[in-house]
Order: C-alpha cells, then sequence, then structure tokens
C-alpha cells in the first residue's frame, strides 16, 4: 500500500505562474505600443510562433509529451522578455534567430524546463548582441518625435524588408539609446548636463523609454503582490544600483548619470523583476537572492560605465548564473534546532 | 482569544481545515460489536504478552495481554466475553500486513472486573509507575509512545514545564477538539497528576485559535489552578511537538535531542485524560474518540472500543456516501490508506476520512522543479527541499544527508505548495530509507571485514603456533634420544659393575 500523502494541495500550476509573469508585462507592452508603434508586437507575434514551433519539434525529438510542456507557458515567457528586450524595429529574422537561440541552447540543450543554467532569454540576447551589434543598438526613435511620421504599415514593412526604405531614412528614424548616447558623447568630452539635453532624453530616463519603464515596474509590483517573486531579487538589484550611481554621480555629477537615471533606463526595471527572477537560473535561498542581486547590480554598473558595451545587464545575468549554485551552498539557512 | 508572547516557526501551511462538519454533534458511544479484534501491536515497543487462551471468559478491563518490559504496553479486555481466538488479522498500517491479535467474543453484559483506583498522591512514584505500566495508556495523539515511561524521568533530567497538546492542526481531525469540549475537566485533572508526577513547575495548555469552544471550556476548567491555557495560529504543522514547544516558549529543541533533554514534556490532551481516568477511576486504556469524516453521511466523533472493526463506525456515520470506498486513516496531510474496511480501531487511530475525488482529486501529472522555492517557504524545519528533491531523485545520497535530510518530519508542507505537483515526501522517504539500508550494508560489511581480518589473524597465529610447537616438539624427540642414549650408557655401564661384581664373588 502506497503511502501518498499529503492528499490536498493548494499551490498555482507552472502554467499559472508563467500566465501571470505574462500578465504582468502587457502594461510595459501597451505602453511600449503608444511610444513606439505596433513593431513590438510583430516581434512578440514572432517570437511566440517561433517558440510553440521550435518546442514542439524539440519534445518531440527527444519524445516529451508535448501539450504540458508548450502550455507551461515558460516558452512564452522567454519569447517576449527577449522581443521586447530588442529593437522593434530589428529585421524579423532577428526575433526568430534569437528565439531559436534562446529554446535551443538556453533551454533545451540543458534538459528544457527546470534544468536551464542560464537565463534563456538572456543566452539569446547576448548572442545576438555580440553577433550583429549595429542592428541591436539601433533603437526607433518614439513616434511623436520623428520627422516624418511612421505608421504600423511602414513598421511592419522595415521588419520584413529592410530595404523597404532608403538608409538615411531610416537612421532619421533610428538613434542610439540615452545609455549608449552618454557612452559615445563622454568620450568626445562633453559634459553631461549638455548631453542631457538631447531630445532622446525625457524626464529621468530616456524620452518614452522611462514611461514604458512605468509599465513593467508596475508589472514587477503586481507580481510581488501575487507572491509569484520574492522582494529579495529585485530590492537588492536595484537598490544597489541606486547606492552605487548615486556615490559616483554625488562626486562627478558630469560624468555619472544620477541613480534614478540608471534605474529607469536601459533594461534595470525588467532585469529587477523579470530577468534575475528567473527561478531556475538564480539562487533559491533568501540570502543568495540578495547577494546574487547585489552582484548582478556591481556588474551591470560597471559594464555601463567601465565596458565596452552600453548596456551590461545580459552578461552581468550570465555570469550570476554561473555562480548560483555555489551561491546557493553557501547561503544555506539555518535549520531549526541547529547551531 | 489573544495570541501573546508566540513564536512562530518558519513557514507551515493553513489548509481548508473542514473541522466543522464532525463537530455538529456531540460525541457518540459506539454500541458494543459482535466480535473485537485486539492486535498485540498497538504501542511503540515490545508487543505484549498473550495472558488469555481461547475460551477463557474475561471481564471488562481485565488484561489479556501484559506489556514486556518497559517500553510495551498492556491490553485490557474492552468488554466482558469469551477469547474467541488468537490469530493474524490485517492490521491499520500502511504496511497492509497481518500481525496478532487477540478476537473476543462479547457477552454483552459488559461486566467490569473490580475497579482499582489509585490514590496516586499517596504513594511513592516508582510504585505510581509501576501502576502505570499496567493501565495500557500510550500517547493517543498518534505516536502511542507507552506513557509510563514518559513520565519515568531519570534522577539527572529534571522536568520543569509540562507541555499539553492541543493543538491538532491536521485539517478534518476534531477528536482531541470534542473531547475538550466536553471532558474539560478530565483533561486539567490528568494534567494536573502529570505536572506532580513529573515534578514541573509548569504546565501550559497549546491551542490553535480556531477551537474557541475548546477553548472556553478549557479555560474554565483550569480556573483555580495554575496550569496555563496558551493560543496558538492556526497553522499547520504547529502540533508537532517540538514546533509546539517553540510556538509556547520560543525554545528550539536541538537535532538529535529530545525535549526532555531540556526539561520538557510533551502529552496530548487524549493522553492526560486517559492518565485520569486510570488513577481517578480506575479504568484503564480500553477505548478512545475517533472522528469520522469525509464523504460519510453523517461525520461525528465516536467513543469506540478499540478492537472494534472499521466497519461499525462506517455503518454508524450513516455509511460511505460514494463508491469509492477508500478510507484514509489520520489526516490529509500526514495520514494513510487503510488496507481495508474490516480493520480494528486501534490506540492509534485518531481519524478516519472518507476519501472521494472531490475531496482528494487524484495527483496531477508531475512537472519539472522549477526552483522556485515555494516548499522552503513553507517548511517548518527551514530545510530546502528543492535542493533535497534533486538529491533525492538523483541518488546523491551522502549530500542529501550533508542538506539535513534526516530532519525532514515528513509533514508534508512541501508537497502542499508544490506547482510542479511533485510527490517531496516520497522522495525523501525513499532517500531514507536508501540511506538507512546502506549504512547498515555498510556496517554488515564493516563487521564481516573485521571477522575476515580476526580469522585470518587467528589462522596465522595458529599457525605459528603450530610451528612452534613442532620445532618445541623435534627439539624434544632431540634431547629424549640424547636422554636416552645416555640413560642406555648408565645402564651398560651398571650392567658391567654388576657383571665385575658378580664374577668378582665368583672368584
Amino acid at each position: 500500500m502506497e503511502n501518498r500523502s499529503p492528499y490536498i494541495v493548494n499551490a498555482p500550476s507552472v502554467s499559472v505562474i508563467m500566465l501571470k509573469v505574462l500578465l504582468a508585462l502587457i502594461p510595459g507592452i501597451a505602453l511600449y505600443v503608444y511610444v513606439f508603434g505596433l513593431g513590438v508586437l510583430i516581434n512578440i507575434l514572432l517570437a511566440s510562433l517561433t517558440v510553440i514551433m521550435t518546442e514542439s519539434a524539440i519534445l518531440a525529438i527527444r519524445k516529451l509529451p508535448i501539450k504540458p510542456f508548450i502550455l507551461d507557458g515558460s516558452g512564452l515567457v522567454t519569447a517576449w522578455l527577449l522581443a521586447i528586450s530588442i529593437p522593434s524595429i530589428a529585421p524579423w529574422w532577428i526575433i526568430v534567430l534569437g528565439t531559436l537561440l534562446c529554446i535551443i541552447f538556453g533551454k533545451h540543450l540543458y534538459g528544457g524546463l527546470g534544468y536551464n543554467l542560464f537565463n534563456p532569454a538572456m543566452v539569446g540576447y547576448a548572442i545576438l548582441l555580440i553577433s550583429f551589434p549595429s542592428i541591436m543598438t539601433h533603437w526607433q526613435i518614439p513616434t511623436n518625435l520623428m520627422v516624418n511620421h511612421m505608421n504600423w504599415l511602414d513598421q511592419i514593412r522595415i521588419i520584413f524588408n529592410s530595404n523597404f526604405f532608403p538608409k538615411e531614412t531610416l537612421d532619421a528614424m533610428s538613434s542610439a539609446t540615452p545609455l549608449d548616447y552618454i557612452k559615445t558623447q563622454l568620450t568626445l568630452h562633453q559634459p553631461l548636463s549638455t548631453i542631457e539635453q538631447d531630445k532622446i532624453f525625457g524626464f529621468i530616463g530616456g524620452r518614452g523609454l522611462e514611461l514604458i519603464n512605468l509599465g513593467y515596474l508596475a508589472g514587477g509590483l503586481y507580481l510581488l503582490k501575487e507572491k509569484i517573486i520574492s522582494w529579495h531579487l529585485p530590492v537588492a538589484f536595484l537598490f544597489t544600483l541606486f547606492l552605487t550611481s548615486l556615490v559616483f554621480n554625488v562626486a562627478a555629477p558630469d560624468t555619472f548619470a544620477s541613480p534614478l537615471f540608471h534605474i529607469m533606463s536601459g533594461g534595470s526595471i525588467l532585469c529587477a523583476f523579470f530577468i534575475i527572477t528567473d527561478p531556475v537560473s538564480a539562487p533559491t535561498t533568501p540570502k543568495g537572492k540578495i547577494y546574487f542581486g547585489i552582484g548582478i547590480a556591481l556588474l551591470v554598473f560597471i559594464i555601463r560605465i567601465f565596458g565596452g558595451y552600453p548596456e551590461g545587464i545580459a552578461f552581468a545575468v550570465l555570469l550570476f548564473n554561473i555562480c548560483a549554485p555555489l551561491i546557493d551552498s553557501l547561503t544555506q539557512p539555518r535549520i531549526f534546532g541547529h547551531k | 482569544m489573544q495570541l501573546k508572547n508566540i513564536f512562530k516557526f518558519n513557514g507551515g501551511v493553513h489548509p481548508d481545515e473542514n473541522k466543522i462538519a464532525s463537530t455538529r454533534l456531540p460525541i457518540a458511544k459506539l454500541a458494543i460489536p459482535k466480535k473485537l479484534v485486539l492486535p498485540l501491536r498497538q504501542h511503540v515497543g515490545h508487543v505484549a504478552k498473550i495472558k488469555v487462551k481461547p475460551g477463557d471468559q474475561v471481564l471488562k478491563g481485565q488484561i489479556i495481554a501484559e506489556a514486556d518490559g518497559n517500553i510495551s504496553a498492556s491490553i485490557h479486555a474492552p468488554t466482558s466475553g469469551k477469547i474467541l481466538k488468537i490469530s493474524e488479522e490485517i492490521l491499520p498500517h500502511p504496511s497492509g500486513l497481518p500481525d496478532f491479535c487477540i478476537t473476543i467474543e462479547p457477552d454483552f453484559k459488559d461486566t467490569w472486573i473490580e475497579k482499582k483506583p489509585i490514590s496516586w498522591k499517596k504513594i511513592d512514584k516508582a510504585q505510581l509507575i509501576e501502576a502505570l505500566s499496567q493501565s495500557g495508556i500510550v500517547g493517543l495523539g498518534g505516536a502511542v509512545f507507552p506513557t509510563h515511561m514518559k513520565l519515568k524521568i531519570n534522577q539527572n533530567q529534571s522536568i520543569h514545564t509540562l507541555v499539553i497538546n492541543a493543538a491538532e492542526c491536521e485539517p478534518f481531525i476534531t477528536c482531541d477538539d470534542m473531547l475538550m469540549r466536553e471532558r474539560a475537566d478530565e483533561i486539567i485533572q490528568g494534567s494536573l497528576i502529570a505536572q506532580s508526577i513529573l515534578g514541573a513547575e509548569k504546565c501550559v495548555v497549546g491551542i490553535e485559535d480556531n477551537k474557541i469552544e475548546a477553548y472556553e471550556a478549557l479555560k474554565k476548567a483550569a480556573q483555580k489552578t495554575a496550569v496555563e491555557i496558551k493560543v496558538v495560529p492556526t497553522l499547520y504543522p504547529s502540533g508537532d511537538a517540538k514546533r509546539l514547544i517553540y510556538l509556547l516558549m520560543g525554545i528550539e529543541v536541538p537535532k538529535e535531542k529530545r525535549s526532555v533533554d531540556l526539561g520538557i514534556q510533551v502529552f496530548n490532551v487524549a493522553t492526560v485524560g486517559a492518565i485520569y481516568r486510570y488513577l481517578e477511576l480506575g479504568e484503564p486504556s480500553i477505548s478512545r474518540i475517533v472522528t469520522i469524516t469525509g464523504a460519510v453521511k453523517t461525520p461525528q466523533n465516536y467513543e469506540v472500543l478499540f478492537g472494534t472493526p472499521l466497519s461499525d463506525l462506517i455503518k454508524a456515520a450513516g455509511g460511505s456516501s460514494n463508491k469509492t470506498k477508500k478510507f484514509i486513516m489520520g489526516g490529509p496531510m500526514m495520514g494513510f490508506d487503510l488496507p481495508s474496511i474490516h480493520v480494528p480501531v486501534t490506540k492509534a487511530m485518531n481519524c478516519v476520512i472518507e476519501s472521494s475525488p472531490e475531496l482528494f482529486p487524484a495527483p496531477k501529472p508531475v512537472m519539472p522543479c522549477i526552483r522556485c522555492a515555494r516548499c522552503a517557504d513553507a517548511c517548518p524545519v527551514n530545510l530546502q527541499p528543492q535542493e533535497l528533491y534533486w538529491f533525492s531523485k538523483s541518488s546523491q545520497l551522502e549530500k542529501a544527508r550533508e542538506y539535513n535530510l534526516f530532519d525532514c518530519i515528513e509533514c508534508g508542507c512541501c508537497t502542499y505548495v508544490c506547482p510542479s505537483n511533485i510527490p517531496l515526501v516520497q522522495f525523501y522517504r525513499y532517500a531514507k530509507s536508501e540511506i538507512i539500508a546502506q549504512d547498515k550494508s555498510k556496517e554488515a560489511a564493516n563487521t564481516a571485514r573485521e571477522r575476515n581480518e580476526f580469522r585470518l589473524a587467528r589462522i596465522e597465529r595458529e599457525k605459528k603456533e603450530r610451528a612452534e610447537r613442532h620445532a618445541q616438539k623435534a627439539l624434544g624427540a632431540q634431547d629424549k634420544q640424547a636422554e636416552d642414549e645416555k640413560k642406555s650408557t648408565i645402564a651398560a655401564a651398571m650392567e658391567r659393575v654388576k657383571q665385575n661384581q658378580q664374577e668378582n664373588i665368583k672368584n
């Protein structure tokens, strides 16, 4: 007679957890569409289709049941995260290739759901960034800043045929991100106060980008409320990023951007609530999560300021993914009744 | 009811209580059945020694099997009647294996043997504990450890606090709740007796804040006594002794130590009630309160004679209302499937739940662990269940031990919160049994090796000794020869002397 107790369970399924993560991304995505137009939705759609087809094929090859592992939603989370991380006017094959890299190299080569050492979305992103630096750093400027207004049909045309517009037109429609812009301008010995006068800057971060980040922040708070993620990771990450940039900003305000700028620019918010919180590739102990968040924030700051790339989240996350098992083993909590 | 001075442990879960259904009606007395089947092993320790033979007439309360040694408990006839047989019967145990039982055919006269209340205040402790060892009382919370052993405290271990466990944290179970509502006086009196035997300065009752009526009843009964009634939050597994001690006193009982080592003893409410009945009324342990609930038609608590077939209890509760015929003994968190509805009610049986697909749906398909660590958040021991699972699954048993697998109390909180529906507790049980088996075989191998080494050494020694003996013998033989030669020379000389003399005489 098998003893199967407990007979009762009360837990959201993996699918529900992943669905809530997707839901939490929606405010940010909606604002993304509001600021930059529909291009991002095309990317999300392409990524989703790629993930479903690729995963089905891999699951079939691995002789695993297809339905439960597609419905668990983890593939979609990866796909969406990658789709919102790449420029919205990147050619269609960028997102398709990126998603393939995520799912094959980031996820299934390690054993699929639950076994991935690295954050799959960041694996794909890092390979794309290294392989296609120009495409990956050409961001569309917010639609309301454009001289020639670009409608959603134009966006689709650009995504599916990058030669549709002459290069000059396309260049006029895109720019570097604020982080990138500051980096290049600083090398030209411009003071930060002048650099930030550029039209791509908004109140605290990039124009429009700061709004999207507020959307992600709202989604992140929803995940905290729903207990999908614990507070340790986002708090440790954002607090460390804030503190580090504050120290540098106070010391040399004309060279180092303000702490709020660092938090509301690039992928900081997305990283804090959606990327480092991937449970599979992060530490599991409460202390470990805090160290993980601190470490990634420091590395992000170092890469942004001193590194070769304007944004360092993907590399920082991947490097710390390697450390996660070690961090776990060094931060085991005290057990009841132990010294 | 206020939660004051409570020390919260990590995690814990709060499942649907499902306790109301079985508390609507008062405790009822289940009629004497046609047949009583009493297992000889209803407690932790040695099997009781049979004192009767088939055909014997027994009276209610008469010992039919006697405690064998200290860690054992006697079994008494729950009613008067005739011993029918002594045979192997199926028991309410997860193994489903049969064991020896005494079957009594009741005469329905229910004649008591002469009751002998014990004036426990007057006799000395050794005598009192000796008397209690005849009572058949064991821990009625489910642990079924012989109670007299828990009252027998060494000279060097003084007990300062007696904790009465009234938490009853598992869903569905209400036998202690109802007992407290209806017999609070017996519980308080029993607690005072136990406190006095142990010489404890304090007595604290820990009760979950979902049992308001029971709390009020205890409060009233304890009015003029020094017994403290303390409310703990409704949070499974607050009824686990080590967790309850922490909730009440903020003391963590260290690993591999028992609470008595820290001067704390814990008894379940029903157990102290039984102590009271034995000492004050002279009634040994022959019945208990059992909750019958779940899918049965009328869930209720019954006072049931030990040995009563479970089917009688089910019938009394209106019978089964679904066709699965599956019954769980204990609560839904730590209970187990009963092998049959014909098993007897035993000292350990606190609750029987009729299962139904609505109450306990079949487990959902297992998904991979996503390391969300909800299990770690729920673990009352503060373990990392996701790591233990990983090590157990991959048979890295040494790692599992290193991550304190043996601290796991198998409460099931981790499984309860797992989004991937992984039967974590089963993995831990498997890993524990594997480690124990490995340790045993390692020990056996060590013993065998030692024996072999000893044997080889012995053979070597014997060989050496034999060789020495041979050498000695050889040497001895030489000596003998030399001596013989000497002797013969002397003899020859003597002979010559004799001859000479004789010749001289002749001459």
